[in-house]
């Protein structure tokens, strides 16, 4: 029988991603492009993708569109929330998983799954970018450097200097200040990262937090936000290998899903 | 030649009734009387049987928001100094209170104030600010927080002496003279209005429901502001009526017809009603349970249980009714999710919200959903983020309707 090959795109504020699985199972092509729905990017990561799997648009049974920009994706035929795909994705990377956290561009949230890895429930973050993947990527130009080296820099902080998780901007005047002052820069990320995972665990206590948990969402890539929010949980927090791509993942496997149950 | 008339369903009327209750409070400021401001949950009796004309500064909000205003008016008031976190609905209300202008809606302007808190206390510093600015007397009728199931008697005495007093003043003000057989005419008319009201929202327990639940937005400006008038009586038992036989012959007016049956939770985005509404009509999901169905009747049989009714208005009961309240409508309705709107503007109303979310979750075993927005200010509403709410809701429904299915079929 002809394999069958099914593709997530998930369109981001800041991001977008693309998933190819075979069979509903084995990952055979993915990519990331920094750039989100509206721009290049979606047409960028679905060429990508397609270019590592060594295949053409024609070769793909389904494309199901999530994220943000989930509607905006031509020739899509299926179009998700990301909750949903979050959540297949979670529960195809760490079975059994009870709770998923996402910290995606410009939102966060968090996903309550039954034990048959089904979406139960989920609390979003307001309308408010504090504590979001931007809230990072703001806080890392003030410090002269880039979001993905805030871990290495989290990691050689001897202290935690205390950062509002109110307001991005508020909180990027407090860091300037903190600068000024001439506060250690590992440790003004280390209270950075606090700010996100006090913000972040005020929205998983909400949902109510179950074990194991999982966090995706380009934030989880950095360690360090990933540490405070254990410590501020007091749980352990599981990591993907490309948690970028959680929602992708689950948008493909909703595409197999639907083309089986069609089937059928 | 005979001329045929057509008679106008209950929706005309409404309409129409609010159109002419507006205009009689034109028509008494012209013609030299007093006329005055009031909050939407005074005791209208006390007016309706002085034949004291009032304009309602909260619907004026709603109606401003609606139409594209409110934004407008809530930055004037901003640049005159109020707090952007203020209820827009007084931010409004101080924009045109200083204009005295407002292309969308505008209310003749008064000549004193009557304010009830049992809704809001903040309301109390609206309508001082009000009377100092505008240099007019102010009547509070002040209903306290109900921290118990039910209102006692010393709580109905000590609402009854402002009621009394309130009468006093308002004839010293208006010169009209308080006519007791009157008031009386007017609870009994009152009482039909609450009751045929109460009736149209039970008929959202039908399935499918024979309306949108969203017309109850729109019709509750009549049960607020006319209900002590035989019109708006007639006009209920018209509404409830029609739905009746909607329901009997098991149809709808709600467009595309209804696939998921939820509660929503709080006031309407006004300023994001379009939106708002067609995002959940366009994939089938209605409303079939709110708070302003059940709770904005006010049912007494004699004067002390009156002031026993304004004590229960949503906001003023203890948490643990209003979430029995919600409970019950809920499941009387049979729900399958809810969604809760946190009104930026409605501290009083939305504080609690997050409790409520946990209390209906657990206790309905629905899956509820929170947005931001307000009220009339359409800046603290997003689009998207309304759209992956309601589509992550759906998705859930769906998914429980599909997990109940195969525990059915095992």
């Amino acid at each position: 029988m002809a394999d069958v090959y099914t593709m997530g795109v998930d369109l981001g504020s800041t991001a977008s991603k693309c998933i190819i699985l075979k069979n509903g199972t084995e990952t055979v092509g993915s990519a990331v492009i920094p750039s989100g729905a509206g721009t290049s990017g979606p047409e960028r990561a679905l060429a990508a993708a397609l270019a590592s799997a060594g295949l053409t648009r024609s070769d793909i049974a389904a494309v199901t569109a999530t994220g943000y920009g989930r509607e905006s994706l031509d020739g899509a035929d299926w179009s998700v929330s990301e909750l949903s795909c979050h959540a297949l994705g979670a529960a195809r990377e760490c079975p059994g998983v009870m709770t998923v956290i996402d910290i995606g561009g410009q939102d966060a949230k968090v996903l309550t799954l039954s034990a048959e890895g089904r979406l139960e429930n989920f609390i979003m973050n307001d309308k408010c970018a504090a504590g979001t993947g931007r809230f990072l990527d703001v806080m890392a130009r003030v410090l002269e450097t880039e979001a993905d080296k805030l871990e290495a820099l989290d990691a050689a902080a001897e202290g935690i200097v205390p950062i509002s998780s109110t307001c991005t901007v508020f909180a990027e005047s407090e860091v300037i200040s903190q600068l000024s002052r001439r506060a250690p820069i590992p440790d003004i990320v280390a209270g950075i990262h606090r700010s996100v995972a006090v913000r972040t665990a005020s929205l998983a206590r909400r949902a109510g937090v179950h074990e194991p948990v999982l966090m995706t969402g380009g934030v989880a890539r950095n360690g360090g936000v990933v540490r405070a929010l254990e410590r501020e949980l007091g749980v352990s927090i599981g990591v993907p290998p490309a948690p970028q791509l959680c929602g992708a993942l689950g948008a493909a496997i909703y595409g197999w899903n639907k083309l089986n149950k069609n089937k059928s | 030649m005979a001329e045929t008339t057509e008679k106008l369903n209950a929706k005309q009327v409404l309409r129409q009734l609010q159109d002419k209750i507006a205009q009689d409070v034109w028509d008494a400021k012209n013609r030299g009387e007093k006329i005055g401001w009031c909050a939407s949950n005074f005791p209208q009796e006390i007016t309706t049987a002085m034949g004291i004309q009032v304009a309602f500064p909260e619907n004026m909000g709603a109606a401003v928001g609606a139409k594209g205003g409110g934004q407008r008016m809530c930055e004037y008031a901003e640049g005159m100094g109020y707090s952007s976190d203020l209820c827009s609905y007084s931010r409004i209300n101080f924009a045109y209170a200083d204009l005295g202008k407002c292309e969308e809606l505008e209310i003749p302007m008064p000549d004193f104030l009557l304010c009830c808190n049992n809704i809001c206390n903040c309301l109390m510093k609206w309508y001082e600010n009000l009377a100092l600015e505008l240099d007019i007397p102010l009547l509070l009728i002040d209903i306290p927080h109900l921290d118990e199931m039910e209102c006692d008697a010393d709580r109905v005495k000590y609402i009854r002496a402002q009621f009394d007093d309130c009468i006093h003043q308002l004839e010293e003000i208006t010169g009209k003279k308080m006519d007791y057989d009157k008031l009386r005419s007017v609870m009994e008319v009152s009482q039909r209005s609450s009751k045929a009201w109460l009736r149209a929202c039970s008929y959202m327990s039908a399935k499918p429901s024979p309306f949108s639940g969203f017309d109850i937005f729109n019709n509750m400006a009549v049960a607020c502001v006319g209900r002590g008038t035989v019109e708006a009586a007639e006009a209920f038992e018209q509404l409830a009526d029609e739905y009746a036989e909607l329901a009997a012959k098991g149809e709808t007016t709600f467009k595309g017809g209804e696939k998921y049956r939820i509660l929503f939770e709080g006031i309407a985005c006004w300023a994001n009603l379009r939106f708002t509404y067609k995002t959940l009509q366009s994939q089938g999901v209605n409303l079939v349970a709110t708070i302003y169905g059940p709770a904005f009747s006010f049912l007494y049989s004699n004067l002390d249980e009156l002031m026993a009714a304004y004590a229960y208005v949503p906001n003023s009961n203890c948490f643990e009714k209003e979430v029995q309240l919600r409970v019950d409508e809920a499941a009387k309705n049979g729900v399958e999710g809810a969604i809760i709107h946190i009104n930026r503007s409605c501290k009083k109303w939305s504080g609690n919200m997050y409790e409520m979310e946990r209390q209906l979750r657990e206790r309905l075993g629905i899956p509820v959903i929170t947005f931001d927005g307000d009220q009339s200010d359409p800046r603290a509403f997003s689009e998207a983020q309304y759209a992956t709410r309601v589509q992550g809701l759906i998705e859930i429904m769906e998914a429980n309707r599909q997990k109940k299915e195969a525990e059915k079929n095992a």
